[in-house]
């Protein structure tokens, strides 16, 4: 039999028994929509991730307290370590230690809310050094007033720039700049308010409270040591050897000779943007032997469907022996018609993944105001077609070398 | 030479049967021949070890001067699909199938090139009567109708022979009728006929009648051709 009949006849064989085709299919497409969908949904997530973290700018390098969290239970060393202090800005900003450093920027951040006159609300509030940072690596730019200067910080001056978002929140259409909001019950007052960014990064730039390092780690919470400093680099090609100088010059400033006793680590944009490749890979990893697992039990759905239909078509198929055909035209025609069920259950699933993550881009981006940007899974998509056809080709076997090992006469005697 | 010879042919079956004890004659090209018995008796198993559905446990079968031992399984399909052609007592037609694609089967399977398949098929529904039903399922017809088209189904290669086994049995008698006119029409136009039945009024429009009993050749004889009168069948 030619091949194009075989297709023909495998074909008639499955509209003949729609319902069940479509039931028999119903596993696969299940499982290759979640495939599908999943991995659309993870590159957004990864796209729309390392866009964000890109932003930063790849000469940003981050100094955090601690050892290097390498699990969930290391997180803590890094929360309440206290070893960036105060004797280590001067290390750094020593020409000669760290020759390609252009700015060093302590933080700290202020866990509590912000009010004015009984309004409340709860913004993420940075104790900052350098302010130009934040209009150098963020374009954030005041709208009205101004931002603390240098003086400010060493005179822990209470002082706060804010968010358009925090203004909106404490105080409507009224002006801000001038007036005092409290913080942790200590009043500071508006220098300046930001433009309106939108959603851009991380953290919500409008919901950003800035205030000095100084009279955050004094007034608010009693702390002589930073969460974390911020550094440049003079560019990017630059990076890996400041990262050496700043690890010399940190490990020099805290008497450390081995590295292991490290009592911070270097965080660049470069690493982030790794570790979060190498998140993102591993979840699509774990969750993609799910659904390997879901599409096994589909093909085993298929295999016995299929041995039903192969019992069921007994008599067919003693007919189809008794006129001239041959073990091999029967188990191609049963193959054919398996790999044709699984092929267009993955097509469906295809469609339904395409649609479903289509829909979840366009709610994201539409009800959660994230810069989401669908794409069209084309590796998923070939990739389920041909996982699909292959589950197919090995559930199908077993039922078609059944159907092409039974004997004419016990098929046509069959009842 | 005859078109099959077979010789102490035996068939036991996997739980002890012995369904055919030595079976031995032959048939010449363009004979009709009637193989009667009881149920039981081992004609159904004889003609399936005719049509090569089934193979014997013992003796020889040699069709057109070649022993079928020696030959492949594909070879024996096709063999089944153009040196014979089946009638059933079931019909055995493909449902939800018209009776076009029904009669077009086994050229599925042939070598026919398949721009001559839709002339072999009107030809062979035409045949049998019925080119007027050619986009009817078989449920639409009657169980004549529904011989008549297995019948243009066997006829379609143009084989050598015809096995019936029992193609009457589930008819009333003048559907019955009709479709023996049919295989003696077939005959007269040089087809080999072997036919199954164990209807004594069936049997006589054969040739020659063999009797089968207890898996043994019981008798073999010539009755003429008295049924042989118009040759012609009209519907």
């Amino acid at each position: 039999m030619t091949t194009k009949h075989t297709f023909k006849t495998a074909l008639v064989g499955l509209k003949t028994n729609k319902s069940r085709s479509a039931l028999t299919i119903l596993g696969i497409v299940i499982g290759i929509t979640s495939i599908v969908l999943m991995m659309s949904i993870g590159q957004g997530a990864e796209r729309l991730i390392l866009d964000q973290v890109g932003a930063l700018g790849g000469e940003t390098i981050v100094i955090r307290p601690g050892q290097e969290p390498k699990g969930p239970s290391d997180i803590g060393n890094t929360l309440f370590a206290d070893s960036l202090k105060i004797k280590d800005l001067e290390f750094l900003l020593k020409k000669q230690n760290v020759p390609e450093l252009v700015r060093v920027m302590p933080a700290v951040i202020v866990p509590g809310s912000v009010s004015y006159r009984g309004e409340t609300f709860r913004p993420t509030i940075f104790g900052s050094g350098n302010p130009e940072f934040w209009s150098e690596n963020f374009n954030m730019f005041t709208e009205k007033g101004t931002i603390f200067d240098d003086q400010d910080i060493r005179d822990k001056k209470s002082v706060a720039v804010i968010g358009s978002k925090v203004k909106e929140e404490l105080f409507g259409e009224s002006d801000a700049v001038g007036e005092f909001i409290k913080i942790k019950g200590r009043k500071f007052r508006v220098v300046g308010v930001y433009k309106d960014q939108g959603q851009t990064s991380f953290f919500n730039i409008n919901e950003l409270v800035i205030i000095p390092y100084t009279t955050a780690q004094t007034y608010l919470l009693g702390i002589d040591y930073f969460h974390e400093i911020i550094t440049e680099a003079s560019s990017a090609d630059v990076v890996a050897r400041t990262v050496l100088d700043i690890e010399t010059t940190m490990r020099e400033a805290h008497g450390i000779t081995d590295p292991d006793k490290d009592d911070f680590f270097v965080v660049t944009q470069q690493g982030v943007v790794e570790q979060i490749g190498t998140i993102i890979g591993a979840l699509t990893v774990f969750l993609s032997s799910v659904v390997a697992i879901a599409l096994v039990v589909a093909g085993v759905g298929v295999m016995n469907i299929m041995l039903v239909s192969v019992t069921e078509r007994t008599k067919e198929i003693g007919l189809r022996k008794a006129v001239g055909a041959t073990n091999g035209d029967i188990l191609r025609q049963f193959l054919v018609e398996a790999m044709i069920l699984t092929a267009v259950g993955g097509l469906i699933g295809i469609i339904l993944g395409t649609t479903f993550s289509y829909v979840t881009a366009w709610a994201l981006t539409n009800y959660a105001n994230l810069e989401w940007t669908f794409a069209f899974p084309f590796f998923a998509a070939v990739l389920s077609l041909v996982v699909s056809t292959l589950v197919g080709l090995v559930f199908g076997l077993y039922p078609a070398r059944k159907a092409s090992q039974k004997s004419p006469i016990e098929a046509l005697r069959y009842e | 030479m005859a078109l099959i010879e077979v010789k102490n042919l035996e068939k036991t079956y996997s739980d002890g049967t012995r369904a055919l004890r030595g079976v031995s004659f032959d048939v010449q090209e363009g004979e009709f021949v009637a193989i009667m018995g009881p149920s039981g008796s081992g004609k159904s198993t004889l003609l399936h070890m005719l049509g090569l559905l089934d193979t014997p446990t013992a003796g020889s079968y040699v069709l057109s001067g070649k022993s079928v031992e020696n030959y492949s399984l594909d070879e024996v399909a096709h063999i089944r699909n153009t040196e014979m052609g089946f009638v059933f007592q079931m019909f055995n037609l493909l449902s939800r199938t018209n009776v076009f694609e029904n009669v077009k089967l086994p050229l599925l399977y042939s070598t026919v090139p398949e721009g001559e398949w839709d002339s072999y098929a009107k030809k062979a529904v035409e045949s049998v009567g019925l080119s007027h039903r050619i986009d009817h399922e078989p449920s639409q017809l009657s169980g004549g109708e529904k011989q008549r088209v297995a019948i243009a189904r066997a006829l379609i290669t143009k084989p050598q022979i015809i096995f019936a086994d029992e193609p009457t049995g589930n008819l009333d008698s003048k559907s019955g009728e009709m479709i023996m006119d049919i295989l003696q029409k077939l005959h007269d136009e040089g087809h080999t006929v072997l036919l199954i039945t164990h209807e004594t009024h069936t049997a006589e429009h054969a040739e020659r009648i063999i009797h089968i009993k207890d898996g043994a050749v019981d008798s073999d004889i010539v009755v003429g051709k008295r049924r042989r009168t118009n040759g012609s069948f009209t519907k």
